[in-house]
């Protein structure tokens, strides 16, 4: 009989999907408008840069929304979590073995900052894009460049968690986590072994 | 245990302010980088926007085509395709700069001189300016006849040694490598001449009418590309 442990609250996960479907919307839109064939198969721009721009502040007012009327107390919990990196932390991204991780590894770690930065830099790029087209004082060269190699860099960042979370045998049964809050202990045990012995699970 | 260090806000500090300086560096550093990989492009070029080129159109259509030439001339035209190419044929090659940031250099184009078609139509002394008119309604743009003589000013019908393609305004274009891209009118069908320029399709959403590269639109950093007005005698009595 499988013992399966709480890994994420239900804020936690209504805030991953919520991000999860803000980025595919604006991933989709935002790839008819930047490439050139997507763009004349479509055609229909200002329509399409209406979806994308409201798809932009209606996926950041989400996410303010979800962090302000769910559980605050674990979130605040949880990023500090995130942000703290002890030694067992280093030797992992080091590649030395064995560094037993808690309820995240610090690749996760790493991977949610970055996330985060790129929420923040994707707002302002977005929003200078937005404002530029409006008001010169706002339209710099280098705004279309942030804003697009950002996307590249969150692709390739998301085709790594895909493979990780869906693909990689050793690692999928996070999806699990991330999808009806549980996962098994002995994954657990396996993979965040001091999450496990800090008794912290529910 | 010794206390666990707070890189995480570390990692987030730093992406975000190097994100956001990115703002003075990027465009220098991704024109170097572009150059460098540009050799490689050609294999991926049809569905990544190699190049350098982004599509941007305000309707999506791209309708039939015929160039009509009207307003304050002696002789009306309509050009069909062939009678335009058998106009004199002019080659350039030029950069193209757009207002957000992007530019293509050295576009080989070739076409025909707006002055080559004046020789025909025949404009009327009071007229001042050119509106052009594309096909993707609404979009429209103008020029005054000074600038319009620029001497690489063109209306295109290749690029690269190829016809226009018709995501870049098949099958004939304006180009005016002096101004940002909204002033090269794709789809172009219709010139008209008019006493005095209007506000085109994007002017009339706050971007200026006299677009120069590098002086205009808020920018300020590039020096003047310093346009050289190259007129025939036969020409220049539009210009007074």
């Amino acid at each position: 009989m499988t013992r399966y442990v709480r890994r994420f609250s239900r804020t936690e996960r209504t805030l991953h999907w919520v991000n999860a479907l803000g980025f595919f919307m604006l991933l989709l839109t935002g790839l008819i408008l930047y490439l050139p064939s997507l763009a004349v198969l479509v055609g229909r721009r200002p329509l399409i840069k209406d979806i994308h721009f409201w798809s932009g502040v209606g996926w950041i007012a989400a996410l303010v929304l979800i962090a302000l009327l769910g559980d605050r107390r674990g979130l605040l919990r949880t990023a500090r979590e995130l942000d703290a990196f002890d030694p067992e932390d280093v030797r992992w991204l080091r590649r030395q073995r064995p560094a037993p991780q808690g309820r995240f590894n610090a690749g996760q770690k790493v991977n949610a900052a970055l996330t985060a930065a790129f929420t923040l830099l994707f707002l302002v790029s977005g929003l200078l894009l937005w404002l530029g087209e409006r008001d010169t004082r706002f339209r710099f060269a280098s705004t279309v460049v942030l804003h697009d190699g950002l996307m590249f860099i969150a692709l390739a960042l998301l085709v790594g968690h895909l493979y990780l979370a869906v693909i990689h045998p050793a690692t999928r049964h996070a999806l699990r986590g991330m999808t009806l809050g549980t996962v098994s202990e002995d994954w657990a045990r396996a993979h965040h072994p001091r999450w496990i012995d800090s008794g912290e699970e529910g | 245990m010794p206390e666990p260090r707070r890189y995480g806000r570390g990692v987030f500090l730093l992406t975000a302010v190097g994100g956001i300086s990115s703002l003075a560096w990027g465009k220098s550093v991704w024109d170097h980088v572009s150059a460098a990989v540009s050799p490689l492009a050609g294999s991926i070029a049809p569905f990544l926007p190699t190049g350098g080129w982004r599509i941007y159109t305000v309707s999506g259509s791209m309708p039939t085509w015929r160039l009509t030439v009207g307003g304050l001339v002696e002789k009306p035209l309509s050009l069909s395709y062939d009678e335009l190419r058998a106009l004199p044929r002019a080659n350039q090659i030029s950069t193209f700069h757009c207002v957000t940031g992007w530019t293509v250099q050295n576009v080989h184009w070739a076409g025909v001189r707006l002055s080559d078609v004046f020789a025909q139509a025949k404009p009327l002394p009071e007229a001042g300016a050119l509106q052009f008119v594309s096909s993707e309604k609404p979009y429209v743009d103008y020029l005054t006849m000074q600038q319009s003589l620029l001497h690489d000013v063109m209306l295109a019908y290749e690029m690269d040694g190829k016809p226009l393609p018709r995501e870049h305004g098949a099958p004939l274009r304006l180009i005016i490598p002096e101004m940002y891209g909204y002033k090269n009118v794709k789809w172009l069908e219709g010139i008209n001449l008019l006493p005095q320029a209007g506000n085109g399709y994007w002017e009339v959403l706050g971007y200026d009418r006299d677009a120069w590269v590098g002086r205009s639109n808020g920018y300020s950093s590039a020096p003047p590309p310093a346009p050289t007005p190259a007129v025939q005698p036969s020409h220049r009595g539009f210009l007074t």
